[in-house]
């Protein structure tokens, strides 16, 4: 009697210091969830990026910069201990091709020099001149014609308007 | 300031007009804004706004190329010059040989507004030929 209250107090012993002992060996999610914040700290362009974990099992959801921060992170949360498999749902951020701005294109003279003769025929008393792409409008003009003028000068592309015209 | 930072109230309704392929570039100390606005009505008011900035454009510092969308072929424009005919010509130039008129406040139909400065229209008796789009706003 004595003999078999021995043994099941060690086999209790036993089974207790198992379980405690496979418990410390199988991190807990809330272990894992810690152990992953420290992985992916230092992984730049994963700020809008997370991972749930449950019952070992990690999701990752959010946003990545780029695919090398999304798989780097993948990778980091693979490694942490006790992550039975990791569920990767997150996206990356669409890449926005920066705009090539593309010089300014400016009239050759002579196209110019066409144009202005067009743009200028109706407002008597308006002289214009090209040296360059400048076009330099002198003379005088009513206020009012002023924009019509401006904005048929401008559509001919010219480097630059010099509008030394005299306002009536 | 910045030639952007000067003409920024221009950038700013050219973008809440909807310009599209609004374009705001600086290159060798003048700025060129370039952009296609839906209608006539709205390239007055940035030519306003450009004013407002720069009071009778002086500055010389900013080059605005605000081009309307053109409206679709066949679609009818009005005369709207000060008072006078306006003439119909065979090429787009005041060089070309004029082959038509018409009159302050006629209507014409547009077949073509590729050039910025010269639209190809048909007036109300048949005649085809290039007008300068200044006198010509579409219906």
């Amino acid at each position: 009697m004595k003999k078999h209250t021995l043994t099941a107090f060690v086999a209790v012993l036993l089974f207790t210091s198992f379980t405690l002992f496979s418990c410390k060996s199988k991190p807990s999610d809330a272990d894992i969830q810690a152990a992953i914040a420290t992985a992916v700290s230092t992984i730049p362009g994963a700020s809008a990026a997370s991972a749930a974990v449950k019952d070992g099992v990690v999701t990752i959801t959010g946003q990545f910069t780029d695919d090398a921060a999304k798989s780097q992170y993948e990778t980091a949360v693979k490694n942490v201990k006790g992550v039975k498999s990791v569920q990767d749902n997150a996206n990356v951020q669409p890449q926005v091709q920066a705009p090539v701005t593309a010089p300014v294109e400016i009239s050759a003279d002579d196209a110019l020099n066409k144009g202005l003769s067009d743009a200028v025929k109706d407002f008597n008393g308006v002289q214009a001149s090209v040296k360059d792409g400048v076009v330099t409008l002198t003379g005088e003009i009513k206020r009012s014609d002023l924009p019509k003028l401006m904005q048929s000068v401008s559509s001919l592309r010219p480097k630059k308007i010099d509008n030394k015209l005299v306002i009536k | 300031m910045s030639l952007q930072d000067k003409y920024k109230p221009l950038t700013d309704a050219a973008t809440a007009a909807g310009v599209s392929d609004l374009q705001v570039r600086e290159q060798d100390g003048i700025l060129y804004i370039d952009g296609t606005a839906t209608d006539g009505k709205t390239k007055d008011q940035l030519w306003d706004v450009y004013n407002q900035v720069d009071p009778d454009y002086r500055s010389g510092d900013l080059v605005l190329n605000i081009n309307v969308t053109p409206a679709a072929a066949g679609s009818k424009a009005t005369v709207v010059t000060d008072e006078s005919n306006l003439n119909i010509r065979k090429g787009p130039g005041t060089d070309q040989p004029i082959v038509g008129k018409a009159a302050h406040g006629a209507s014409v139909t547009l077949l073509n507004q590729t050039n910025d400065q010269w639209w190809l229209v048909k007036t109300e008796s048949g005649e085809e030929g290039y007008a300068y789009a200044r006198y010509l706003k579409a219906e």
